[in-house]
């Protein structure tokens, strides 16, 4: 992705090469989602077992379905950090309500008698709505309550919106966790959560092979890696679509400078909320996306302040502001997460004779924070940063320098002027002020007035 | 308080009507802290008016007023006769109040282009929904958009510079960069804090005829803050001097410097060493 920022060609207005290489890299996607899907769905199964066991182990289908659950959420949170610059540390907020919408539309909950069913595979008593519907409502209730959060807490600026976000996501755990008695009314059954959610329904596809739900079967997760894959594509799609335009623009001058923004016309509270508001449509998908089709099942337990730790740590290990970055972020650490340490810890006990499979994964937070200390120490900007970022990192700001400089010698002048002044010098200086004809006057006219 | 270009216009007596910018009565308070004293002020249709003013004269406490950053303890400001008193700074600015900064801010690392294009938010459209979508009528828009900051660009004689990130540019095209960006906003006051901090002499030369130019280009009326006599002196068309939070002098700039408050402003009021030393 070099694209020098100077050669931008100034014959084609609205495609620049920054977005030839977008086009890249979104062609790669496609091909990585359709490549691994052809893997696991034909190829595997067919070959011998010394070597798609190999296959099955360190990359099971389910820890790509969490990838890519995960590069949700972390294109999500990238919207609101990565673009308007927002530190937002209670992200997980969201992704608890898109959740539990998907447990009050896809399920059971309260032992519900009725049935009521749309577009969905599902028959059993309860609400079962069709999962893209519920992901379209997952998004906007989120982004609603985005909203609502943000309206009063969006005025804050920098480390204090840090705090409020921080215990915005306490607060949402702690409701759900008593929401069998919210005012005496079993809301979401608190601790417990709720369970089953309905797995993905796939309507029409069902002619064409495809299983009517998609269950936790490695047969069927095979399917979701579409599924969720497509989920994903769309939130690339969104993130770099919206980066391009007006609303994009505002962000960025946002997050290089709050004030100058508002002084250009950027009404701040209105573009930060579209931020917060998008980034939450997004956590709003990616809850649903969980619910469904990684757990099953939604809790509180789940919905800890670690998840925003570790979706923050995704963009900004991936490089904060570029989604193909972010995505990189996620699908490491959510590997890491998922199956990477123990098949690492695995690997090395073979080797070795350890004993470390067990207890490897445990450590996974740790093992993130000196990952995180080292991204700090050795690449700050991220592994693909944002063509802009890696500018700010890696270069110093000719102003400031040129600035710095001009400071310098401008105080020494002015000290050796205050040390060295004398009669002459006053008038010098008075006269570089244009001044003169009248100091010179009133010179004179003092020294008379002395003299006598 | 009558200056030529004021008699010009067609008077009515009120002077919110008659001036694209009145600040009247104007006072500010920190605290204790008395910041701007009771300042009446105004800038008519298409002038070049500058405020000067010692270190801590309030200058800039004022220019802040205007632009909405604090709102004045007592007093109104006008802009086209509408009341803007309480309005938010972003409001101001899509009504044609466009300010640079003493110390530049751009968004360094945006391009020269997109810093320009930024001040278009209020004149431009398009929402969410059509951007994701890119609709006809949203790209003619984006288009159109970055044709006119090129434009702006080129008027301000930074023309090749689009694609460079704005933390690049030199000291001076940086100063040019934040005019194109105010002027995106097309503006109808134009306020400069220290436009020619930073410049060499012969820039700063060139500046007075770039003043001229956009006024009478584009109709607007240029407020100038400014340290730098030589050049206050040649292009203001009327001057307004503040002391310790109030109005000293107003008027050319002849009046100015042979007004004898000024001078004591500037350099000690009884002219003697000690008091000039300081100054």
């Amino acid at each position: 992705m070099a694209t020098p920022t100077l050669s931008r060609p100034t014959s084609t207005p609205s495609k620049g090469p920054r977005l030839s290489g977008n086009t890249v890299w979104a062609l790669g996607y496609v091909a990585v989602i359709i490549g691994l899907f052809l893997l696991y769905q034909l190829l595997l199964p067919n070959l011998v077992d010394s070597v798609n066991s190999v296959f099955y182990s360190w990359l099971p289908v389910s820890t790509i379905n969490e990838c890519l659950m995960w590069a949700i959420m972390a294109l999500g949170l990238n919207v609101v950090v990565g673009y308007a610059g927002l530190l937002d540390l209670g992200y997980v907020a969201f992704w608890a309500l898109g959740g539990y919408t998907a447990g009050w539309l896809m399920a059971a909950p309260f032992n519900w008698e009725w049935d009521f069913s749309l577009m969905s595979a599902v028959t059993t008593p309860g609400t079962h709505i069709n999962f893209w519907l519920v992901c379209i409502i997952a998004g906007c209730l989120c982004a609603l309550l985005g909203i609502i959060i943000g309206a009063p807490t969006l005025r804050l600026r920098g480390d204090y919106l840090a705090l409020v976000t921080l215990g915005f996501g306490e607060v949402i755990t702690q409701f759900f966790k008593n929401s069998n008695d919210i005012a005496g009314l079993n809301v979401a059954n608190g601790d417990g959560g709720i369970s089953i959610i309905d797995p993905i329904g796939t309507g029409p596809f069902v002619v064409v092979g495809v299983p009517q739900k998609l269950l936790n079967n490695t047969a069927d997760n095979v399917y979701k890696i579409l599924v969720l894959g497509l989920l994903v594509g769309f939130c690339l799609f969104v993130s770099l679509r919206i980066r391009e335009g007006r609303l994009g623009r505002a962000w960025l001058a946002i997050r290089e400078d709050e004030l100058a923004a508002s002084m250009m016309g950027v009404p701040l509270v209105k573009a930060k909320l579209s931020a917060y508001a998008v980034g939450a449509f997004f956590g709003g998908i990616g809850g649903v996306a969980n619910a469904s089709a990684i757990t099953g099942a939604v809790s509180p337990s789940g919905f800890d302040f670690g998840k925003s730790v570790l979706v923050l740590l995704m963009v900004v290990l991936g490089g904060m502001g570029n989604v193909w970055g972010v995505m990189i972020g996620a699908f490491l650490l959510s590997w890491l997460n998922s199956a990477g340490l123990t098949q690492i810890g695995v690997q090395i006990d073979d080797w070795f004779g350890t004993s470390l499979a067990g207890t490897l994964p445990r450590y996974n937070y740790i093992i993130l924070g000196v990952l995180l200390v080292l991204m700090m120490l050795f690449r700050r900007e991220g592994l693909i940063p944002e063509k802009r970022t890696k500018a700010l990192m890696n270069t110093p700001n000719r102003t400031e320098m040129e600035a710095l400089g001009a400071d310098i010698t401008e105080a020494e002048e002015e000290s050796e002027a205050i040390a060295a002044s004398d009669a002459a010098q006053d008038a010098e200086i008075a006269a570089s002020a244009e001044l003169n004809p009248v100091i010179a006057e009133q010179d004179e006219r003092e020294r008379n007035e002395s003299d006598r | 308080m009558t200056t030529t270009a004021e008699a010009d216009s067609r008077a009515t007596g009120d002077p919110a009507v008659d001036n694209v910018l009145y600040a009247d009565h104007i006072t500010i308070k920190f605290g204790g802290l008395v910041a701007v004293n009771d300042v009446s002020f105004t800038i008519p249709p298409r002038a070049v008016i500058s405020l000067i003013g010692p270190n801590g004269a309030g200058k800039t406490t004022f220019f802040n007023v205007i632009t909405g950053l604090y709102e004045p303890t007592e007093g109104t400001v006008f802009l086209d006769g509408e009341d803007i008193t309480a309005i938010k700074p972003h409001v101001r600015a899509a009504m044609g109040l466009a300010r640079t900064f003493q110390n530049i801010r751009l968004f360094g690392l945006m391009t020269a282009e997109e810093n320009v294009m930024v001040a278009m938010y209020p004149h431009l459209k398009a929402g969410i929904i059509t951007t994701i979508l890119r609709t006809p009528g949203q790209r003619r828009e984006e288009r159109e958009a970055r044709d006119s900051a090129r434009e702006l660009l080129q008027y301000v004689g930074i023309g090749r510079t689009e694609g460079e990130l704005a933390r690049n540019l030199s000291y001076g095209d940086q100063r040019r960069l934040e005019i194109a960006r105010a002027l995106a906003l097309r503006p109808k006051v134009l306020l400069l804090d220290e436009p020619t901090a930073g410049m060499n002499p012969q820039e700063s030369s060139q500046f007075n005829e770039f003043v001229y130019r956009v006024r009478d280009d584009r109709g607007i009326s240029v407020l100038l803050i400014e340290h730098d006599m030589s050049v206050i002196m040649k292009i203001s068309e009327r001057i307004t001097v503040l002391d310790r939070g109030a109005m000293i002098a107003e008027g050319t700039p002849d009046d100015i410097r042979n007004n004898q408050t000024v001078i004591e402003a500037y350099l000690g009021k009884t002219g003697t060493r000690e008091g000039r030393r300081h100054k």
